[in-house]
């Protein structure tokens, strides 16, 4: 069995070496890991930074946002025959460790789709973001009809099936949401694990601004209504 | 005897009419599009110079006054072009994308721990 870690990455020069160094080169029931970083029209030394850690790099030419970074990864694994398809945040929020607990109920065919939950550890989660992640998730239960308790993780699992099946248009956070509807969509089988989840102020600074609710609700109900 | 508001919107409408015209020919509109367009001015021209006609409508629909109606046809009409453009604008963004990822998996950048293991195969 091939897994295929996908990293989307915009401007993470400062850690992106590091993570990349820090994730596992052999996981339990995989006899290959693929490691592809999608450098997202980054203007810093994203690039340079992720090849000098030996791992394939895709560069967009612009910054199309990460769910379509997520999509292009994506379809690379799929391209080289990855069995399992992991998305890795590239800002260090993620535990490298957490991989292998996703992976296993694609391995023993529970699910699909795992979603690494940094939900089911509330305490690990700063108050604001507590209360956006709840807005998210509740904006994709009402519009999509799905509950998760952590729709816009970016630390998921497919399984080959998922990844040929779920086809997805947004290309920014809302893609996470939107990556669920399809799930449903397709009648796949959803699952949640919990993870950790490390909020430096640098991860902080880098991911969702708390803004960006509004605009990205919007996509959502014109994706509805269109 | 024409007022001097309506002159100046007759005159507007004239120009936008022009406009719509030569788009039409450098092809830039689609005959739908300018048929659509056409149709918008001519109204706006009937309800400028028989402004009777628009408190006839106005009768029809249950408003009080004729500019009532106008508006809020207008106001629909707007909101619901402005959406089109919205998911116009959306479609763009998603092709300017597809592009982007097509160049992008042309290119990819080889780790060369797998180019040597490659290497020796061979």
């Amino acid at each position: 069995m091939k897994a295929a870690i996908v990293l989307p990455a915009f401007n993470e020069s400062a850690v992106i070496y590091k993570i990349l160094k820090s994730l596992p080169k052999r996981l339990e029931g995989i006899s290959e890991v693929d490691v592809v970083v999608v450098n997202d029209g980054s203007q810093d030394s994203t690039l340079t930074e992720a090849a000098r850690a030996s791992v394939d790099v895709i560069s967009h030419s612009l910054n199309r946002g990460v769910g379509a970074a997520t999509k292009t990864g994506i379809y690379w694994a799929k391209k080289n025959k990855a069995d399992v398809i992991v998305t890795f945040d590239a800002d260090g929020q993620h535990d490298p460790r957490d991989i292998q607990k996703i992976i296993k109920p694609i391995i023993d065919k529970k699910a699909d789709v795992v979603i690494g939950s940094r939900f089911k550890r509330r305490s690990e989660m700063p108050p604001d973001r507590f209360l956006l992640n709840l807005f998210a998730n509740l904006a994709t239960f009402i519009l999509f009809g799905v509950f998760s308790t952590d729709s816009q993780s970016g630390l998921r699992a497919f399984s080959k099936k998922a990844a040929s099946l779920i086809d997805t248009r947004l290309d920014r956070m809302d893609f996470s949401s939107e990556v669920l509807l399809e799930a449903k969509r397709h009648d796949l089988k959803v699952l949640e694990v919990p993870t950790s989840v490390i909020y430096t102020s640098y991860s902080r600074a880098k991911g969702q601004k708390n803004t960006n609710a509004l605009p990205i609700l919007a996509r959502l109900l014109v994706k509805l209504l269109r | 005897m024409l007022t001097s508001i309506q002159i100046v919107l007759l005159i507007f409408i004239l120009f936008a009419l022009s406009r719509v015209m030569l788009r039409l020919r450098e092809k830039i509109l689609s005959t739908q599009v300018a048929f659509f367009w056409i149709i918008v001015w001519i109204a706006a021209l009937v309800g400028i110079l028989l402004p009777a006609t628009t408190s006839k409508l106005a009768q029809f629909f249950g408003v009080g006054r004729g500019v009532d109606v106008i508006v809020y046809i207008s106001l629909t009409l707007l909101f619901y072009l402005v959406f089109r453009i919205y998911v116009m604008i959306e479609d763009l963004r998603h092709e300017i994308t597809e592009i982007v990822r097509h160049i992008a998996l042309q290119k990819t950048i080889k780790s060369p721990r797998k180019n040597r293991s490659k290497k020796i195969k061979k």
